[in-house]
């Protein structure tokens, strides 16, 4: 049971993350299908960052260093997106599954370079990130991804940049006229985003193991974490629930061998396609009454009316 | 006159030109990026063992390398047709991976467990690949919701189920547990025709794998033209992608039109998995659940550097191919053979908006009457 938590907990937290990463994006009025790159991004960078740090520096200053190198590659690679989508108004989708393939190869071939063995995967350390509260062993991404979830409702609503921000995904030529410059609101959803997914992309990583092969990537973990935040009506406690209601599915895959669960006779495959069939349904009972932002995926044209 | 004519014609000649220099000047720019980034890793080696290797694809090694060029190609062109097709019915195909994996699994099944011959399994597998299609079909016609978002969870669930399927505890029927793969279709007993057949290509390009695949596919993307282009069925579907209103006004049926668009999409792609494994280019692998097959998100690529014209899905195909071949070539001393999919992703990211590329190429061919017709494509 104990490790029915965990699992489900280090996972939902990283499915939240890049699910809230997703939300800001979404609300700007970009559709950031990228998540899944940016968070193989995120996660070779945070690694190197790790590795190629000297191991007698404090554990809370590689904590600290490793995780804000993660997030600031994401935020350069999410440049790329947000440089296709609002500047040259190119198709969202098209461009972010480019960057999703580009992701993969730029990992792999980074990868590959820094790696001693020639492999594509990386050997490092995760005890800086682990700590235990009576038994239950935590990564530090839990308490960190509860706090920017937190910061995330409280920016979204509660201050004037959230409302502006929210504006030009509903209605950007309205939001336009009243002097916000739309631009760089998507601009700043998109980096956003792409801060999440790649903090989030390395708390996919890091945690679990101590070694990586980013052939991978992140197994679908960004797809997944689309479904969450429409599963959450890009509502942050919304997506909260929904990334841990997700988390269990995953977590029942890890631990089906090893438990009672073994009875059934279910394999990882069953409970890995699980979240899936979940999203599926769910959409097709809320697609009616969809909260998604009004203009996403909409290339705004100040021109055009 | 003729020249009228042939401007008229849907796009017109001049839009194909200009797309064509937009796809080149995409390639141009991703070699570029390709071998700069060869001078990064390793600039002694970077000109001899690593760029001009990619350049030179499968003829490095010629005339294996071509054979497998070929091979490889023709499950692309393919996806490629898959996604081309959707794009122009004004869809978004990026569920050819899970289409191509359920396609995998038709044709394999009806050539390990029914031995049956190469055809039918072909058949087999553009079914399984167009019901998969259907589904987000389905899902957009009736129930609104944007098939991008399906196709990505029918993906992983298709991925799933067949690897479930295939494994079954590692006691599955076609499961080879010696290799981890399925069966081997040249080697298992009852081989006699399920293959798809040679006809000497192979002792040409002297590879087991190099067959008549690539002319098959090559004979579909003839085919999608017509339809396209030359029936009224064709039409429809394309009048529903550019607006389903006023297809819905003129008497078309844009809900049926729009799930047959699918289901052809789909087919395309399983009918490309077919080709693949029933050459018996590779097997499949069902332990591995967390990557889904690259072919299908290879023929996004193919599409957009085609700038969705069937005919042109070959030939990007080829190239794709030939510069994935050429970067498996590389001396794994210097460099990472992933170089060529790191050129093939920076293309496809420049493909995103090469409409800005050839609204800026037309308006430099045309002067001040710039041609607009191609921005709208792709």
């Amino acid at each position: 049971m104990l490790l029915l938590i965990k699992y489900t907990l280090l996972y939902g937290i990283v499915l939240m993350l890049v699910a809230l990463g997703g939300m800001f994006s979404e609300h700007s009025g970009i559709i950031n299908i990228a998540l899944e790159g940016i968070m193989v991004i995120g996660g070779v960078a945070g690694v190197l960052a790790l590795t190629l740090m000297p191991a007698s520096m404090p554990a809370w200053l590689v904590v600290v260093v490793s995780i804000l190198a993660a997030a600031v590659a994401g935020m350069v690679y999410s440049l790329l997106l947000a440089f296709a989508s609002i500047n040259l108004k190119a198709d969202q989708t098209i461009g972010g599954t480019a960057l999703n393939l580009l992701a993969t190869a730029v990992a792999v071939v980074l990868s590959k370079y820094f790696s001693e063995s020639g492999s594509a995967k990386l050997n490092y350390s995760n005890r800086p990130f682990l700590f235990s509260i009576g038994g239950l062993e935590m990564s530090v991404f839990v308490p960190l991804g509860l706090v920017l979830l937190v910061v995330s409702f409280v920016v979204m609503y509660k201050t004037r940049f959230g409302l502006r921000l929210r504006a030009c995904g509903e209605h950007p030529q309205a939001a336009d006229s009243v002097g916000i410059n739309v631009y760089k609101m998507r601009y700043a959803g998109v980096l956003i985003s792409g801060a999440l997914g790649a903090i989030g992309g390395m708390a996919y990583i890091v945690p679990p193991v101590q070694t990586w092969n980013f052939e991978v990537g992140v197994a679908g973990a960004g797809f997944l974490a689309l479904a969450v935040m429409i599963f959450g009506q890009w509502k942050p406690f919304h997506i909260f629930g929904a990334a841990m209601f997700f988390a269990v599915f995953k977590s029942l895959a890890n631990i089906a061998d090893s438990t009672f669960l073994a009875n059934l006779g279910w394999s990882s495959n069953i409970y890995n396609m699980m979240p899936f069939i979940a999203s599926m349904i769910i959409l097709a009972f809320t697609s009616k009454n969809s909260m998604a932002p009004k203009a996403e995926g909409i290339p705004y044209d100040k021109g055009s009316r | 006159m003729e020249k009228k004519k042939m401007l008229s014609r849907s796009g017109g000649g001049r839009s194909a030109f200009v797309s064509v220099l937009a796809a080149l000047l995409c390639i141009v720019i991703g070699l570029v990026c390709g071998y700069l980034v060869l001078l990064a890793i390793n600039a002694e080696h970077a000109w001899a063992d690593g760029f001009v290797r990619i350049l030179k694809g499968g003829f490095y090694d010629a005339p294996y390398g071509v054979g497998r060029t070929l091979a490889n190609a023709a499950p692309l062109v393919m996806t490629g047709l898959s996604v081309a097709f959707a794009f122009k019915t004004g869809l978004f195909n990026i569920g050819a991976a899970g289409q191509y994996t359920l396609g995998a699994y038709g044709a394999l099944y009806c050539a390990i467990i029914l031995h049956l011959p190469w055809y039918v399994s072909l058949i087999a597998s553009a079914v399984l690949g167009g019901l998969w299609g259907a589904i987000p079909g389905l899902f957009k016609a009736y129930l609104n919701i944007n098939e991008v978002i399906t196709s990505i969870m029918f993906n992983w669930i298709g991925l799933y189920l067949v690897n479930e399927i295939i494994y079954a505890g590692g006691t599955g029927p076609m499961y080879d547990a010696r290799n981890t793969r399925t069966l081997n279709l040249r080697r298992m007993e009852g081989a006699e025709g399920v293959t798809i057949p040679d006809f000497g290509l192979n002792d040409m390009f002297q590879t087991n794998s190099t067959t008549i695949a690539i002319f098959l596919s090559i004979v579909v993307a003839i085919l999608i033209w017509v339809v396209l282009d030359k029936t009224t069925f064709g039409y429809e579907l394309k009048a529903v992608g550019l607006n389903k209103n006023a297809a819905r006004y003129a008497g078309i049926n844009e809900k049926k039109n729009l799930v047959l668009s699918m289901v052809i999409a789909g087919a395309l792609a399983g009918f490309g998995a077919g080709l693949y494994y029933l050459s018996g280019v590779s097997e499949w692998n069902p332990l591995n659940s967390t990557t889904l097959p690259a072919m299908g998100f290879n023929g996004i690529s193919v599409a957009l550097l085609a700038s969705s014209n069937p005919i042109g899905t070959i030939f990007s195909a080829l190239f794709i191919s030939h510069i994935t071949v050429g970067g498996s070539f590389l001396s794994t001393r210097y460099y990472p053979t992933e170089v060529a999919d790191l050129i093939s992703g920076i293309i496809i990211y420049l493909c995103a908006f090469s409409m800005l590329f050839r609204g800026k190429i037309a308006k430099l061919l045309s002067g001040k009457r710039a041609d607009k017709t191609g921005t709208k494509e792709g």
